[in-house]
């Protein structure tokens, strides 16, 4: 299929670049010392990996943007993107495969997260189901941020302001469950409190953390990403050529 | 049998300019037909139509009787499209870079590897085929551009000049090879060079202000007794009311 012909070009894209080792190193960096001092990984003396957990979303919402903010844009920057929509493949595909292309990455750098797991089940007996309803948990706040980045890299030809707008309307759905956020419109608007829950994806992951794979919370991030990937091949086809 | 390139009424606003304003022509099979016109005549944007990539404001273009926002597809398949500029992914490999579009074109295995080889036998592109294109000279990734659009040996060429940045010899093989080529395929080509319309094209169309201002054969443009180039400044120096 065409998505997965440009997911592959896509992703050794990444690796041909210094983009996916400075991410990864980042990433892992500051995953691991954000989990085992501030999240007092050892202190707890509990066997799970709730402190880490608990820093990804947050890490997430930063560097995903800036894995996303180039994949547009740049196309834009050096008229690819006029190559890759002549050749004969539906948009949709196009769109879908960068997308997959970036949560694959994603997914690889999750997975070098491992020692983190083998760390736990050393020192203890964790419940390795949690465990993974976590993993898949980040794995799909990871889709979502992507989704909603892929989006606004569409809508420029400037990296900066890509990342920039995909870090605010991250943090919009990453917040909007956020006690302040809520406790504010409950005393004003208690009908969009309801609304901001609801669409709170930090609410939806600390469910997931806990081990609970519901399925509302998968059509949740399904249909949060499909609505942001229709955006992104919305705006692909109305300013393909701007 | 209808013309492999068919252009009816095209028309191109941008907000309130209009960049092609109401261009029809048709190439057959066995024509080369030199584009022509001042920067920011349209030439560009008529070919952004033809390959699908901006969508006309009115009237219709198709490529081996697809229309190419109907069956976007469909079209896309037939046609061999180089860009403005020669876009390519910098940090692909030649030899990537062509199997990627190959793939898309839908071959596999040793196909695949026979359409890359033949594209870059066609260019010359055979010892690079292992280096990052943006290591490249400019004329050596125009020809990377070029393969591209050969690849799949089309029907239909669109080159949207393909002959600039490279030197006086480079220019000599693209031109024989797109006279190699004509018998089988329609080609439309856009350039500054009127040399090149003379050696290449069997007819020429010049354009300004998005409208076409003559359609013929270079030797029927020239008559009488004076150069293409003449031809091409009286047509396209011309005030927009006038012409």
């Amino acid at each position: 299929m065409g998505a997965l012909i440009v997911a592959r070009r896509e992703l050794a894209g990444y690796f041909a670049t210094p983009v996916a080792y400075v991410f990864i190193v980042i990433f892992l960096m500051m995953a691991g010392a954000l989990t085992f001092t501030l999240g007092g990984f050892f202190a707890r003396g509990q066997a799970d990996l709730g402190p880490f957990f608990t820093f990804v979303p947050w890490l997430f919402l930063f560097l995903v943007p800036a894995l996303t903010m180039r994949l547009w844009a740049e196309e834009r920057r050096l008229g690819t993107i006029e190559l890759l929509l002549t050749l004969p493949l539906p948009q949709w595909q196009a769109v879908v495969g960068k997308f997959l292309a970036a949560w694959a990455f994603c997914a690889i750098a999750l997975l070098l997260t491992f020692p983190l797991v083998l760390t736990v089940n050393y020192l203890g007996s964790p419940d390795n189901g949690v465990i993974a309803a976590g993993y898949v948990g980040c794995l799909l706040v990871a889709g979502a941020y992507l989704a909603v980045g892929a989006a606004m890299s569409a809508m420029t030809k400037n990296q900066v302001i890509a990342f920039v707008l995909a870090v605010a309307v991250c943090f919009l759905f990453a917040a909007a469950g956020s006690p302040i956020v809520t406790e504010f419109l409950s005393q004003r608007i208690p009908l969009l409190a309801e609304v901001a829950r609801g669409l709170s994806i930090t609410e939806r992951f600390n469910s997931l953390t806990r081990g609970v794979i519901a399925l509302r919370d998968l059509v949740f991030f399904l249909s949060f990403m499909g609505f942001f990937l229709f955006v992104n091949a919305v705006v692909i086809d109305h300013r393909k050529a701007d | 049998m209808a013309a492999l390139i068919e252009i009816e009424r095209l028309t191109k606003r941008f907000g309130a300019f209009t960049a092609v304003d109401d261009v029809s022509f048709s190439v057959d099979r066995g024509e080369v037909v030199g584009f022509l016109g001042p920067n920011g005549a349209g030439k560009s944007t008529t070919m952004k139509m033809l390959a699908g990539f901006v969508t006309p404001t009115a009237g219709t273009a198709r490529i081996c009787g697809q229309d190419v926002v109907d069956h976007p597809v469909a079209a896309k398949r037939s046609l061999g499209y180089l860009p403005e500029g020669a876009p390519t992914y910098p940090e692909m490999t030649v030899s990537a870079f062509l199997g990627f579009a190959a793939r898309i074109r839908g071959y596999r295995g040793a196909d695949l590897a026979a359409r890359v080889d033949g594209a870059m036998d066609l260019t010359q592109l055979d010892g690079v085929r292992l280096q990052p294109i943006e290591t490249l000279s400019k004329g050596f990734k125009r020809r990377v551009g070029l393969a591209q659009s050969l690849l799949h040996d089309p029907p239909v060429l669109v080159l949207d000049e393909p002959t600039d940045g490279l030197d006086p010899n480079q220019k000599h093989e693209v031109r024989a090879l797109i006279r190699r080529m004509a018998p089988e395929k329609a080609i439309l080509i856009s350039t500054h060079i009127l040399e090149e319309v003379e050696a290449v094209c069997t007819r020429a169309i010049i354009i300004a202000h998005g409208r076409v201002l003559a359609d013929a054969t270079p030797k029927a443009l020239e008559q009488p007794g004076r150069t293409l180039e003449q031809v091409f400044r009286d047509l396209t120096t011309k005030p927009l009311e006038a012409a």
